[in-house]
Parts: structure tokens; C-alpha cells; sequence
């Protein structure tokens, strides 16, 4: 009477992970992404349907399913229908924080029902299934706190400046050799209640400090990393209820989180360890305003003169930054990008793997605002046009741009792949301030003679420019 | 063919089928040392790294202009560990059995719909240039 010896409830499984692998092959191109995106959810359904068909589903057990289902469910259509766009990675970060939490209420119940998944019977589990359990308790535990921390931190709930003290590191590798210890007393014991909640605190707390010490900007990487953490959380709690369906899509997502992670210390030119171990950016402001740079003056202007500018170009690119996104300025961008359109200037955008506080932001910021995706264009493809444009439009990024980490081998950001803004004629800066950006490195570029500062709230001022374009 | 002929064969038969008999309970006792799975953990961790191997594949032809929604897609295919949370609550077991599963279910269903749906959301939003 096991689910897993039925093969037609197996193969449901298996047509469901398989769904689920043509769902993230949709993502190839945003031509074929709608269809990927329902046969995803085709495979949801069918995973579902398949676990109701278990013989030994009882019906008030049925009836508590579909509760849950509802409250739920609604709860996530209302926050999925209402939320901004801007607000996309916290709301990413909160639903892997249930990812998270969800898998250790599933090792909690296998831990007391262990006959409902065959692995045994209460304080009587397979060893297998004891280690399996654990792991996806300790995973699940560290991606809820973890993911917590880094709501908090982008939902501004909490500072975005890394939170760090003396020995921290020490103490999160004491956590980690804790956990270990607990997982072998828990395996030992053949499934101790006490334990595994000991683990789970253990690791709820591991969560937390782990991401404590990550700044705001480095956000993308944890976003990234806590997808991971999800996936292999889920796949630990597939291999102790032997479930084929939750291993491989467990894998999926396991590896998708890992290799978005990789792209964005790529493109910070850091390694994993280095953003993890944290601190970064901690003494950002130090380089100061414009006053400690001694003799060096900045040329400023308005929004009249911008809009001058570019109105007799023949090409503008157009750098956003997480400034666009805070500002909210993606559609008087694309309002004034359609402005100077109808002059017939060529207009392009150019996107930083990192620009923004989760992988590809900035793209669906843009793509909100109604620009068409063939405008947009990564790193790799466009820098090379930087040369022939007239004017580079730069809203809200900063240490993207900065030429120091091609030239300065001291700067914290030597290295770090850059969109080459300086190959441009003309580049203008829309900032709040001279202050300096997340790396804590003064830009160069802002003090260049072919460069113009527009200071101001950069919605505000794309909005004048706009106005003045339309005179 | 002789009696004593046919004796023999049917002896042989006999031989043979006890063979198969012992064969088969050697089967099914390593069937059952598998656990009531049937399923032995190296297959299951051959799905495993297989599928790790798809994944990699797979997420590197994602295009970059679509890692927002890749990483809201995943998060909601993640919530397959709903399957575990149902087996929990709609199973016999006991009240804290049931009551794990139901809070399991309820945290991933704002998943499965949130997820799904504001991944839909964000594609339906990219568009090409109309001419």
C-alpha cells in the first residue's frame, strides 16, 4: 500500500518533473517563456492530482488539503496581482523563506507520521531517512532566517549596511560544527524530538548570521544564493520520502540559484566566499563628497541642458541602476526615451549583470515601463557601442560605470566587468548627490570634462528632461 | 516417451522451478531490505545527479533578461514539496503529523499561486518593438 510502488503514481511524478524542465527551457527566450511558464503549472497540477490519488488519502485529510490549498493560495494570488515591480526581490526573498520553513514542517511530520512516507515507525526511522531528514531540516531552516534577513534588509525593514563583529565567523563555524554534531546524536538516536529541534534552532539561527553581515548591493548574490538553498532543501526532503518529482526539480532549482550566483559574482569579479564572508562596503561614505577631492570641480547642469543635448544626438544609451528602481523612474525613462525617438535619435539600453537588487531587475523594470526587450541589452553585447554614442544617459548607477576598475589596481572594485561609459561623447549622471556609491570608491568620471552632472531625484529630473524634450 | 522417462523430466521441472523459487524469495528479500519504496538511495541519487547535470544545461541558455522571472518560476516548482505537506496531512497519523503538514501546505500554496502568477505577470510584460 505504499504511493511509490504504484508505477502510474510514479510516472505522474516523473511527467511533472519533466514539465517542470520545459518550463525553465521556456525561459530561453521571452518568446517561448509564456508557454514554458504554463506547462510549469501544468505540472504543479498534475504533481498534486497525483499525491490525492494515494490509496490511503482519507477524506478529512482530503478536506484539510484543500483549506490549506485556499487560504494559501488566495494569500499568494492577492500579493502576486498587487505587487510593484520594484518590490520583486523582497518578494522573492519572502517566498523563499517559505520554501524554507515549509520543508521543516515536512520533516517535522515525518518525523511523527513516518509510516505515511515508509520510513519507518515513530522513534523507529530508517537511517537513511534520518539523514536525509536532517539534512533538508538544516537547509530549510537556514533558507527561512536567511531569506528573513534578506527581506528585511531590501523591504529597508532593516539598515542595508553590514551588520559585523569580531569573531563572527568563528561563531557561524562553531553553528556549523553544532549542527553537525546534533545530526549524528539525532541520526543515533533513531530520531529524537528533542534533537531535531535543537538542530532546526541550531540552524534557524545559522540563517540569520549568516546573512547579517551581507550589504544591500550584495543582495543579488544572496537572492540567488537562498534560491539555491530552497532547490536543495527540496530535494532533501525528496530523497527521504523518496520522491522523484521533488529530487529532480530539488536539483533544478539547486543548480539554478548556484549558477545565478556565479553570474553575479562574476560580475562583481568576486569569489562566492568573498561576498559571503560579508563586510563589504561597510566604510561606504568615506570616500566623501565632492569637498575632499581637492581641486577637482565638477560641471553640473539642468535638465534644459540635458534635454539640448541629447535632442541633437543621433545615438543615446541609457544606464539604469537600483537609483531607477528606487525612484521609480522606469517609465518617465521610456516616456522620454519615446520623445526623443520621434527626433529620431536611436536609443538603446544597456544593462550590468548586477544593476539592481536581484538577477535581471532592471529588464523587468524596463519591461513594466513598456520598452520593447530588443532595446535592452546586456553587458558583453553593447559595450563596444559606447564609442560610437553621443550621449550615454546613466540614472542611478554608479560603481558600474566607474572607470577605476580597469585602471586602479587599488580600488575594491579592480577587476569588476564595467559598461564602458567613457568611450561616449557626452555622459551625463543623473545623482541625488556627490556621494559616493555602494563600493565606497569615488568615480572618476564625474569629474571628466565631457561628463554633466544633473543632480536631482531621478525620476524628477527624466520627468523635466522629458518636458523639456516635448517643447 | 516412457513413464520412467516422463518421471524424470518432471523431476528436472521440479528442479528447476525450485531453483526459480529460491531465486525469486533471494528477489524479493533484497526488495524488501530496499524498504517499502522499492526505490534504493543510489537510484535515487543517480535522478539526483542527472538532474543537477539538466539543470546546469538548462539555466545556462536561460537568457539573462529573464533571471528575474527564472528565479520567481523556480521558487514556485520548489513548492513541489507540497506533495510531502499533502502525504502529511491527508494521510492516518497523528495530530502533529497533521497539523505540520497543513501549515506546509498552506506556506507553499502562497508560493505555488504567488509564484506562477507574478512570473506571469513579469512575462507578460516583455514585449517587442512594434513597428
Amino acid at each position: 500500500m505504499n504511493y511509490a510502488s504504484d508505477p502510474g503514481i510514479t510516472l505522474a511524478y516523473i511527467v511533472s518533473a519533466v514539465l517542470f524542465i520545459l518550463a525553465l527551457r521556456g525561459l530561453s527566450s521571452p518568446v517561448t517563456s509564456r508557454r514554458g511558464n504554463q506547462l510549469g503549472m501544468a505540472g504543479m497540477v498534475i504533481a498534486i492530482l497525483a499525491t490525492l490519488a494515494h490509496p490511503g488519502m482519507m477524506l478529512g485529510g482530503v478536506g484539510l488539503i484543500i483549506v490549506a490549498v485556499a487560504i494559501g493560495g488566495t494569500v499568494g494570488a492577492v500579493v502576486a496581482k498587487r505587487i510593484q515591480m520594484t518590490a520583486l526581490p523582497q518578494l522573492v526573498a519572502a517566498f523563499h523563506s517559505l520554501v524554507g520553513l515549509a520543508a521543516v514542517f515536512v520533516a517535522a511530520a515525518a518525523l511523527n507520521a513516518p509510516q505515511s512516507f515508509g520510513i519507518g515507525t515513530p522513534g523507529h526511522l530508517r537511517l537513511e531517512s534520518l539523514i536525509e531528514m536532517s539534512i533538508g531540516l538544516a537547509i530549510g531552516a537556514v533558507t527561512f532566517t536567511g531569506s528573513i534577513i534578506a527581506f528585511a534588509k531590501l523591504q529597508a525593514l532593516m539598515k542595508g549596511t553590514p551588520i559585523t563583529f569580531k569573531g563572527q565567523h568563528y561563531l557561524n563555524l562553531a553553528i556549523g560544527i553544532l549542527i553537525l554534531v546534533l545530526v549524528i546524536a539525532f541520526v543515533a538516536s533513531g530520531g529524537s524530538q528533542t534533537l531535531f529541534w535543537l538542530i532546526a534552532l541550531a540552524a534557524l539561527a545559522l540563517g540569520f548570521l549568516l546573512i547579517i553581515p551581507i550589504g544591500g548591493a550584495d543582495m543579488p548574490v544572496v537572492v540567488s544564493m537562498l534560491n539555491s538553498y530552497s532547490g536543495w532543501a527540496a530535494a532533501g526532503i525528496g530523497f527521504t520520502i523518496s520522491n522523484y518529482a521533488l529530487i529532480i526539480t530539488g536539483a533544478l532549482v539547486g543548480s539554478s540559484g548556484a549558477i545565478l550566483s556565479y553570474i553575479m559574482c562574476k560580475g562583481m569579479n568576486r569569489s562566492i566566499i568573498n561576498v559571503l564572508l560579508g563586510g563589504f562596503g561597510t566604510d561606504s561614505g568615506a570616500g566623501g563628497p565632492a569637498a575632499t577631492m581637492g581641486d577637482k570641480t565638477v560641471k553640473s547642469g539642468s535638465a534644459e541642458d540635458a534635454a539640448f543635448i541629447m535632442s541633437n544626438a543621433s545615438k543615446v544609451i541609457i544606464v539604469p541602476g537600483y537609483g531607477m528602481a528606487v525612484a521609480q523612474a522606469q517609465h518617465a525613462v521610456r516616456e522620454m526615451a519615446d520623445l526623443l525617438k520621434a527626433e529620431g535619435v536611436e536609443v538603446k539600453y544597456a544593462i550590468h549583470p548586477v544593476a539592481g537588487r536581484m538577477p535581471g531587475h532592471m529588464n523587468v523594470l524596463l519591461a513594466e515601463a513598456n520598452v520593447p526587450y530588443d532595446e535592452v541589452f546586456e553587458l558583453e553585447t553593447i559595450n563596444n557601442e559606447f564609442s560610437t554614442a553621443d550621449v550615454v544617459y546613466v540614472i542611478g548607477a554608479n560603481d558600474v560605470t566607474n572607470p577605476a576598475a580597469k585602471t586602479n589596481s587599488a580600488s575594491p572594485i579592480y577587476g569588476m566587468p564595467i559598461l564602458e561609459v567613457d568611450k561616449a561623447k557626452t555622459v551625463l549622471f543623473v545623482k541625488r548627490s556627490m556621494a559616493s556609491g555602494y563600493a565606497g570608491v569615488d568615480n572618476e568620471l564625474f569629474f571628466r570634462d565631457n561628463t554633466m552632472m544633473l543632480f536631482g531625484d531621478a525620476k524628477k529630473m527624466t520627468e523635466e528632461i522629458a518636458q523639456s524634450l516635448g517643447k | 516417451m516412457t513413464p520412467a522417462e516422463l518421471a524424470g523430466q518432471a523431476a528436472a521441472l521440479a528442479h528447476k522451478a525450485s531453483i526459480l523459487a529460491q531465486n525469486a524469495a533471494g528477489f524479493a528479500a533484497q526488495e524488501a531490505a530496499r524498504g517499502p519504496h522499492g526505490a534504493p538511495l543510489i537510484d535515487l541519487f543517480a535522478v539526483f545527479v542527472m538532474a543537477v547535470f539538466v539543470g546546469y544545461y538548462v539555466i545556462w541558455s536561460v537568457t539573462p533578461a529573464l533571471h528575474s522571472p527564472l528565479m520567481a518560476v523556480t521558487n514556485a516548482i520548489s513548492s513541489v514539496i507540497i506533495v510531502g505537506a499533502m502525504l502529511a496531512a491527508g494521510l492516518h497519523g497523528d495530530f502533529a503529523a497533521h497539523a505540520f503538514g497543513f501549515l506546509a501546505i498552506m506556506l507553499v500554496s502562497v508560493n505555488i499561486f504567488g509564484g506562477f502568477m507574478v512570473t506571469a505577470r513579469m512575462l507578460s510584460m516583455f514585449r517587442k518593438k512594434t513597428k
